[in-house]
């Protein structure tokens, strides 16, 4: 089975700071790869990189065979299969949860107003918010965005899904809903790359374990050997400070 | 004695409150009481002729014996009533517009910002289907203030959303080419401006081609303001975080998209106050196009207060242009009040 994201050699600089240096990387259909490191290792610049909200400047990144480069058709075609969770929610204010969820199937998609209505619904039920869906995203708890914000990604029927640190908005009590989505989600057999420093998740549902520091991948295990036998000095004391 | 406390209260709670509170109140007895005196008590209403005016307060005689002249300019008094048809249907629509449903709604707008202008000026223009022809040269009065006004109103607002996101744009040259453009607008008066679309413009073009110097003035104060509205929008598009261009970005929706449905509804209600400011300016610029002849509101007094018949009526015409004037922007105003406040929802 191929790769359905593979980076070879991918350099990325922010002015003169390099922030991705050489990465290798790459993700297998159906896997769950976590990615954690010390804020500032590069980790969201790399997921980021993956549906090109950054670009890189060296090396080349391939998502389910398709190059990224300037090419923009490809672009779009690359963003439709790969859904994108953020830190800070970002979900549009001026629209409702329903309308969050179903604007990009009516006008990228091109589909009718209620087979994306009644998509969004079953993925509203899915994350368990469908009594918030006229609501307004102001008017939902931090957990309860960041589920909206989860299902309106998945209903662009992705293939791959990106979290970029989807809890470390959120009050603690929160955290727990949206990793139970997530969960879920991995259950179901979504390709998962998720940067966060939820070790327990990782345990749980992670295939591997990318250990990222100053823009290098240090370690990359499956998940059992990363946590018992981590090589790496910095990895181990990464660990000994976040288990 | 809750009177007298919270006056003391709130008008003599210490010495400076006590003077001030009494000076105002001079500067009010000083001023007020003349006005109402002159504006009403002592004006006078009725009669034909200046004559009749001996009371001594304003007189209001020479508004109403110009009302029309004021109202429409020199439009032929027998075509007034296709001035007024169209500001009639205009306004009716404004008021059933509110008790539409959103899908009629959506019609009646574009009806109303489209065709209907047009279909306006037509039908003002004449000289189609047995209406006669009326040179814009007659055009004149608040007729041709909300004419000019609205006609730049409605092309300057999109042009200015063009301008502030090509002056954002990552390509260089609709990005120079905006700054360009708005920096020579914003840079040069409006009276030259005009100056130039009525005197010197013609004389660069070819002979034998003719543009309305009506045509002419309001292009350029379209350009004028779309400069200014250009800025406006800008702060609006700098003020939506990032986060929202990535998350649009990252469902698959391209530049024209996510601009449309995430950035800009966000982007403009954040600059409603800014963007009813520059209409306003804009209202209130109109009468700079005396420069190249067109009298509106404004110069139809000035003409009016020159007639031998009616000279010295400088300060009841003034005065009535001002009410005008006030009466308008204000709507302008309350009415931008009102969006917003039907537009907030909880962030």
């Amino acid at each position: 089975m191929g790769n359905i994201i593979q980076l070879n050699s991918v350099n990325k600089w922010f002015g003169d700071f390099h922030v991705l240096k050489d990465i290798n990387f790459e993700v297998s259909e159906k896997e769950k790869v976590v990615i954690c490191g010390p804020s500032g290792s590069g980790k969201s610049t790399l997921i980021r990189c993956i549906n090109r909200l950054e670009e890189h400047q060296k090396g080349e990144i391939i998502v389910d065979g398709m190059a990224l480069d300037e090419n923009t058709k490809n672009i779009s075609a690359i963003r439709s299969e790969v859904g994108m969770v953020f830190q800070q929610f970002n979900l549009f204010p001026h629209l409702s949860i329903l309308e969050n969820c179903t604007l990009a199937q009516i006008w990228v998609k091109k589909k009718t107003k209620k087979e994306s209505e009644t998509l969004a619904m079953d993925y509203l039920k899915k994350v368990q918010i469908e009594d918030q869906a006229l609501k307004f995203p102001g008017q939902l708890s931090g957990g309860q965005q960041q589920r909206a914000a989860i299902a309106r990604a998945l209903c662009m029927e992705p293939k791959i899904m990106l979290f970029d640190e989807p809890t470390s908005a959120l009050d603690p009590e929160m955290i727990k809903e949206v990793l139970d989505v997530m969960v879920d989600l991995a259950k179901g057999g979504m390709t998962m790359c998720v940067v966060t420093h939820e070790m327990g998740f990782a345990k749980e549902v992670a295939d591997r374990v990318v250990f990222m520091d100053e823009g290098n991948i240090v370690e990359a295990k499956k998940t059992n050997d990363f946590f018992q036998n981590p090589e790496n000095e910095r990895t181990k004391l990464f660990l000994s400070q976040i288990l | 004695m809750n009177v007298l406390n919270f006056i003391r209260k709130k008008f003599f709670s210490s010495p400076i409150d006590a003077f001030l509170t009494l000076s105002i109140g001079y500067l009010i007895y000083l001023t007020i009481p003349p006005l109402i005196n002159w504006t009403l008590i002592d004006a006078t209403f009725s009669g034909n002729t200046k004559k009749d005016c001996v009371a001594g307060g304003a007189c209001w005689v020479f508004v109403k014996m110009w009302f029309n002249r004021f109202l429409y300019g020199l439009y032929p008094n027998e075509e007034i009533w296709r001035i007024n048809l169209a500001f009639s249907i205009l306004i009716i629509s404004i008021v059933v517009y509110r008790f539409l449903n959103p899908k009629f709604k959506r019609y009646l707008f574009i009806f109303l910002v489209l065709p209907f202008p047009i279909l306006s000026l037509m039908i003002f223009s004449g000289g189609f289907l047995g209406l006669a022809p009326v040179d814009t040269r007659e055009w004149g009065g608040l007729f041709l203030t909300l004419v000019i006004s609205i006609f730049a109103i409605i092309f300057c607002f999109p042009l200015g959303i063009l301008l502030a996101m090509g002056r954002r744009s990552n390509l260089p040259v609709i990005k120079y080419f905006s700054i360009g453009f708005i920096e020579f607008w914003r840079g040069v008066p409006l009276i030259t401006v005009l100056f130039m679309a009525g005197v010197m413009f013609p004389l660069l073009l070819p002979s034998g081609t003719n543009l309305d110097k009506l045509v002419r003035v309001i292009i350029a104060i379209t350009l004028f303001e779309a400069a200014y509205m250009a800025e406006v929008i800008r702060g609006g598009l700098q003020a939506v975080g990032r986060g929202q261009y990535d998350a649009s970005k990252a469902i698959g929706m391209g530049y024209w998209k996510s601009h449309i449905f995430i950035v800009l509804p966000q982007a403009l209600k954040l600059v409603i106050p800014g963007i009813a400011n520059t209409f306003i300016a804009l209202f209130k610029d109109t009468p700079l196009v005396f420069v190249v002849g067109l009298l509106e509101i404004l110069g139809m007094v000035n003409l009016a207060k020159t007639n031998p018949y009616w000279l010295g009526m400088a300060t009841e015409g003034y005065v009535f242009v001002a009410f005008v004037y006030w009466i308008f922007c204000f709507a302008m105003s309350r009415y931008s009040l009102s969006i917003e406040e039907k537009l907030k929802t909880t962030n």
